[in-house]
């Protein structure tokens, strides 16, 4: 198990392929990655705050979580921070499981808790200013089903 | 007792730092939110909304009702957006 916190860029191919080579015993590796979304062509770029200490132990308490609940053999989690620009991946999970239903499920329970559990803050940049993501209903709701 | 508070993304805006160390007699979360609205208006302005606030004790998602008691560091964000 894992948990990146950096500014740095991360090679999702490299990542997914080293992660799935080192899954022996494995039957399912399920991968996932988040991407700067432009909704309306304005974006000029986003930038990421976390809480540095807080935020690694609320991935690896979220981590533990899912290897716990799924059986998983391994699980990765990593995430940025920083100046990103449209079309960059922000962040990635990585699950591995005997069988694809627990990974499956695995990678969507770590998405659902980082989304609004773990201390990341998004501030879109556009020409008409900077404004602060603000949390989504629909992203709590998300919760309830865990 | 001496605290450590850190604020985050819009509330570290509106304060105008991203934390301070402070000498507090607040018994609960709530008493440290209460003391530090007193302060100054941008305070007022940060802690105008609270269901708009988070709170952090020692890195531990927590309440406003919970206690300061043995705490080093509180820390104040809106509802987190990851992924």
């Amino acid at each position: 198990m894992a948990v990146r916190v950096q500014a740095q860029p991360f090679d999702y191919g490299a990542e997914c392929a080293a992660f799935a080579n080192a899954a022996t015993g494995a039957g399912a590796v399920v991968t996932f990655c988040g991407i700067v979304r432009d909704n309306d062509g304005s974006l000029l770029g986003m930038d990421i705050e976390h809480y540095p200490g807080m935020t690694e132990r609320a991935l690896a308490d979220i981590e533990e979580q899912a290897c716990a609940r799924w059986s998983l053999s391994d699980a990765l989690i990593v995430h940025r921070h920083g100046p990103l620009a449209p079309g960059e991946m922000i962040m990635m999970v990585a699950t591995a499981s005997r069988h694809r239903a627990g990974a499956f499920a695995a990678a969507e329970f770590l998405m659902d808790y980082l989304k609004s559990r773990a201390p990341f803050w998004k501030k879109e940049r556009t020409a008409k200013g900077t404004s602060w993501v603000a949390a989504r209903d629909a992203d709590e709701e998300a919760l309830k089903r865990w | 007792m001496t605290v450590t508070v850190l604020y985050f993304a819009w509330l570290r805006e509106r304060i105008g730092l991203p934390r301070e160390t402070l000498e507090t007699n607040a018994a609960t979360v709530a008493d440290l939110i209460a003391e530090l609205r007193t302060r100054e208006d941008r305070y007022a302005l940060a802690f105008s909304d609270l269901a708009a606030v988070r709170v952090a004790l020692d890195q531990e998602l927590s309440e406003f009702d919970a206690p300061l008691a043995g705490v080093r560091e509180v820390a104040f964000f809106p509802p987190m957006t990851g992924g």
